[in-house]
């Protein structure tokens, strides 16, 4: 953004093809905006963003390092390559980790069919895995009267983290070690249903992108969700301030 | 809705509480003195447990979740108390490569101990460290305070064979 605080029109180039964006968009905005299609999984409109899952790597002419789409803000003249072979290798190469992190077994989870991780999967063409799973073994916390809480599942995008927190207000969750050891935890990693700040609102478990929040009573491939509340109940919120 | 600061009494009677309320009353009761906060209390009581999370969470109005990340999150941080002695094994590049893993899970066998926890009788933490800058002596390790390098599994056997 402009250091006034006026927001300017830029032109860039994505994929070849000029666009204008305002200085105050991410590339990952400008690019959705004029459809060109870039994996995202950590970035939900209406939250911040914070760069988690690197899928949304793309290619800025200038700079040797690849950049994520989502806390690139764009620039004039700016250059963005969104597809090419290793682009496509480095996202495949990230979605593999991202499985073989947890237990990722799809035919078998609540949200097959309506995963986010799945859909992915299936668009950037994987069909098998190159490394290991882990498989950790994770008890599965069904202690809150409408929700269940899947570790085995969780991808680290940390959505419920941000949505508790920026739009409901309660900062239940949040994440708890780092590196391998890393997971969410709601208070003082306590069962959920014991902490006493959760408004049982269900913010959480409709940004969940995977299978790891889901509400109590479904079963395989019943998991549905509902984000679209997100941009605007952010948008009104930031009016009425 | 109360409003912020309240004032929020120390768990206990414990005169080390003192030591942290002035903390963070040197802070003004700021949220971002969060982390100076839990450094007192670690150094104060050597390890920071439940009662103590929440009285931070709840002096300086940050949700209790978020402290619990910061106290799991950095190394400086334990949230059980510390055993009589300590063995901290460097998991650094340089003792890696050098067999530093094999040593940690010796160790780890040997005393029904996983690395960053203490024995159940209380006598041994196991610590891992990223680096502690003497890579040249890799792999390296510290014995109650004590710098020592280039080890073996023998070595650190019969250290920690001392102790029992
Ligand atoms: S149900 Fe609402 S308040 Fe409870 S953890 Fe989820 S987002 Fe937070
Ligand atoms: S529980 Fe769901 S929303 Fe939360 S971090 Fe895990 S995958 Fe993301
Ligand atoms: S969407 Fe950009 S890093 Fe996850
Ligand atoms: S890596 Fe162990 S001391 Fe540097």
């Amino acid at each position: 953004m402009a250091a006034n605080g006026q927001i300017k029109i830029f032109t860039l180039k994505i994929d070849g093809k000029d666009v204008s964006a305002r200085s105050d968009q991410t590339v990952l905005q400008v690019c959705r905006e004029n459809e060109f299609f870039i994996p995202t999984l950590c970035h939900l409109e209406g939250l911040s963003n914070i760069g988690a899952c690197r899928l949304c790597m793309v290619e800025v002419a200038g700079q040797r390092k690849l950049l994520p789409a989502c806390t690139t803000m764009v620039s004039e003249a700016m250059e963005v390559t969104t597809t090419n072979d290793k682009l496509a290798h480095y996202r495949k190469m990230t979605l593999e980790l991202i499985f073989s992190e947890r237990n990722h077994t799809c035919s078998v989870c609540v949200s097959n069919n309506h995963c986010e991780l799945q859909f992915l999967s299936q668009k950037l063409g994987i069909n098998h895995i190159r490394v290991p799973y882990r498989f950790p073994k994770f008890a599965v916390d069904a202690s809150h009267p409408y929700f269940i809480l899947d570790h085995n599942r969780c991808i680290l995008c940390t959505r419920c983290v941000r949505v508790c927190d920026e739009i409901e207000g309660a900062h239940v969750w949040d994440v708890s070690g780092r590196g391998i050891q890393a997971k969410v935890i709601t208070e003082l990693n306590q069962p959920w249903g014991s902490a006493d700040t959760c408004t049982q609102c269900g913010k959480c478990v409709n940004v969940c992108p995977v299978g790891a929040l889901s509400e109590k009573g479904r079963s395989v491939a019943e998991n549905t969700k509902r984000s679209g509340f997100l941009p605007y109940l952010t948008a009104r919120r930031k009016e009425k301030i | 809705m109360p409003a912020y600061p309240v004032k929020v009494q120390p768990p206990t009677e414990d005169k080390r509480w003192g030591l942290v309320m002035a903390t963070m009353k040197r802070h003004g009761y700021q949220s971002n003195a969060m982390i100076e906060t839990l450094h007192t209390v670690q150094e104060s009581f050597g390890f920071l447990d439940d009662d103590s999370l929440r009285f931070v969470s709840k002096a300086l109005n940050v949700p209790l979740s978020k402290v619990y990340g910061v106290a799991t999150f950095y190394h400086f941080f334990t949230l059980k108390p510390q055993g009589k002695h300590t063995c901290v094994i460097c998991m650094g590049t340089a003792c890696y490569v050098k067999g530093a893993g094999e040593l940690m899970e010796t160790i780890a066998k040997k005393y029904n101990v996983h690395p960053g926890e203490t024995t159940d009788d209380g006598n041994l933490s196991l610590v891992t460290a990223r680096c502690i800058g003497a890579c040249g002596l890799a792999p390296a390790g510290v014995f109650d305070g004590e710098v020592n390098g280039k080890l073996t599994v023998a070595d650190t056997l019969t250290k920690l064979t001392k102790w029992e």
